[in-house]
């Protein structure tokens, strides 16, 4: 326990020291060798400090001047045409899946007329955002870090360094703007898909009409069920963008490495979704939003 | 014999990576003009040497010139410009696998040049570079479509588009089959004389030395072992540098 206190108070004073601009490559060696004294293996915990000085160098670059425009609306447009299919497919089979399934517990008690409210809790919190988060990790997360990690063992994220621009905002920040703005849209559009997959799923066995079905779905939606779930799609999207572009930034060399932060950008971003996930639950639970 | 200025002056310069220690007080002079070859086993650090002259690689100790600036004492803006006059034609030739010909060679005008500057001479200044490493019909192509001495060749073109006044050349024969990389080295002469551009190459093709090096640098352990030309180093009796020769 102690020492896992002490590992926590150092990458503290690590990401501390970052904010205040000292130069911390000494700090890192101390870092290293007082895990060596300790005996730890840090590869997991020194991947999470790097993320987070990763993330930290996110918001250093974002607020320099010179914003990279286009690149950022070219990357928005890429993230929505690679998963806007996939997500749409995904939500209307969920959407009616979900509300097939749910059917025979309600009319166990007697609770038939519920199924619309309860498939739109249940897709609006949950199902819809992690779904489109999970893809997006997938689909998304893997392909920027092939692609920055193809880029730096071709040396093309040094080419451009030499060239004047800086790598870190042309490519990191427009990406990972990017995908923090795309996966709430996506999620929204998950949102109304899988909705209408339960209409679709409800009349498969029951009859309800268009606008019953969409006032029931409206009436049982709250504020606490909608903004807190619009609201993680956001850290789902900044995540996502983070993991894969870290992994691809700091790519090893050879074809292997890029492979490698392939895969492990989708494990990690997959993995944190639902670690921020949880999270959030927590959060709107004290702040009493249920 | 007239007096040069040294344009690149590397002194005393260390670098480890971790304790992998690459380069060990490592000093050279590179004069104005000069074709100047860097040869040494692979491993052997000549890649970090020439990325610590560009600082993409920041060195422990020591201090490099380029063009009688400090690089270390240079701000990102200063650094920027005096990157601009240094052209890099990179081992794997890091042309933009998601660009065209035409917008791989715009991309180092974006900072450089004005936007009305861009307008005006970009497509003009393209097509020269083109022209002078004899490609001017790929303009619209991508990377991919090209072979490996194609590629190598817009690659140098690339760096060519800024004018450079000192040239670093990673490797450039490397992998490619014995006439291309003649083809390479001729033009590397070609363009040296047309832009008058000091150059400083890596390479261990023997071909390509013979024909571009006035002079040569032995990088050996991390130092500078030996240098001299080709011819002086060819007889040399010390056993460490006739490997090379054999
Ligand atoms: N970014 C880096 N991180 C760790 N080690 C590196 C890095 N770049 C180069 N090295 C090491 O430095 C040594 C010299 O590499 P390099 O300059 O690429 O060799 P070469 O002479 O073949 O160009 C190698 O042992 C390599 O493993
Ligand atoms: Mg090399």
């Amino acid at each position: 326990m102690v020492r896992l206190k002490l590992i926590f108070i150092i990458f503290l004073i690590d990401i501390g020291l970052y904010y205040s601009y000292v130069n911390w490559s000494n700090l890192s060696k101390i870092k290293a060798k007082v895990f060596k004294i300790l005996n730890i293996k840090s590869d997991f915990l020194n991947e999470i400090g790097d993320i987070s000085r990763f993330s930290a160098r996110f918001f250093r670059e974002v607020i320099k001047p010179k914003q990279e425009w286009e690149e950022f609306i070219n990357q928005c447009f890429w993230v929505g045409y690679k998963t806007l299919t996939l997500v749409g497919i995904t939500a209307f089979i969920m959407g009616l899946v979900l509300t097939i399934q749910s059917r025979p517990t309600l009319v166990e008690f007697g609770a038939e007329a519920m199924l619309p409210a309860m498939v739109a809790v249940s897709l609006v919190r949950e199902i819809s955002p992690v779904i489109t988060a999970l893809i997006c990790a997938g689909k998304i997360g893997s392909g920027m870090g092939a692609e920055l990690g193809s880029m730096r063992v071709t040396e093309q994220i040094d080419a451009m360094e030499v060239s004047g621009t800086n790598p870190f905002k042309y490519l990191i920040v427009t990406r990972v703007l990017a995908t923090t703005i795309m996966v709430p849209v996506l999620a929204s559009v998950a949102n109304a898909v899988s909705l209408y997959g339960g209409y679709l799923g409800a009349n498969l066995r029951g009859d309800v009409s268009w606008s019953l079905y969409w006032f029931q779905v409206f009436d049982s939606l709250s504020f606490g069920d909608v903004v807190p779930s619009l609201i993680k799609t956001f850290f789902f999207g900044f995540a996502i963008g983070i993991v894969g572009c870290y992994k691809g930034f700091y790519s090893k060399k050879g074809t292997e490495g890029v492979g490698r932060s392939a895969t492990t950008a989708v494990i990690v971003a997959s993995l944190l979704v639902f670690i921020i996930d949880l999270l959030v639950v927590q959060v709107t639970d004290i702040l009493g939003l249920t | 014999m007239e007096k040069r200025t040294p344009v690149v002056t590397v002194e005393n310069v260390n670098k480890s990576f971790g304790d992998n220690h690459v380069l060990r007080d490592f000093s050279m002079k590179v004069e104005a003009g000069e074709n100047l070859v860097i040869l040494g086993k692979s491993g052997s650090g000549k890649s970090v040497l020439i990325k610590c002259i560009i600082k993409l690689i920041e060195t422990d100790s020591g201090s490099i010139t380029v063009l009688g600036k400090d690089i270390d004492a240079l701000g990102e803006d200063e650094l920027n410009r005096l990157r601009a006059d240094i052209g890099f034609l990179f081992q794997s030739n890091a042309l933009y696998d998601s660009m065209t010909v035409k917008e791989n060679l715009l991309f180092p005008l974006r900072r450089h040049w004005s936007k009305e500057d861009r307008e005006k001479m970009a497509d003009a200044a393209i097509l020269e570079a083109l022209e002078d490493v004899g490609l001017a019909h790929t303009i619209n192509m991508m990377p991919a479509e090209l072979s490996g001495g194609m590629r190598k060749r817009i690659a140098l073109a690339r760096t060519l588009i800024l004018r450079p006044k000192v040239i670093l050349y990673d490797e450039p024969t490397t992998g490619l089959d014995p006439i291309t990389g003649r083809e390479i080295s001729q033009l590397m002469i070609d363009v040296q004389k047309k832009y008058n551009a000091t150059s400083i190459v890596i390479s261990h093709d023997l071909n390509c030395i013979k024909m571009i090096a006035n002079r040569m640098i032995m990088l050996i352990n991390g130092k500078n072992y030996a240098s001299g030309t080709f011819h002086e180093l060819e007889a040399a009796t010390d056993s460490k540098i006739k490997e090379f020769f054999e």
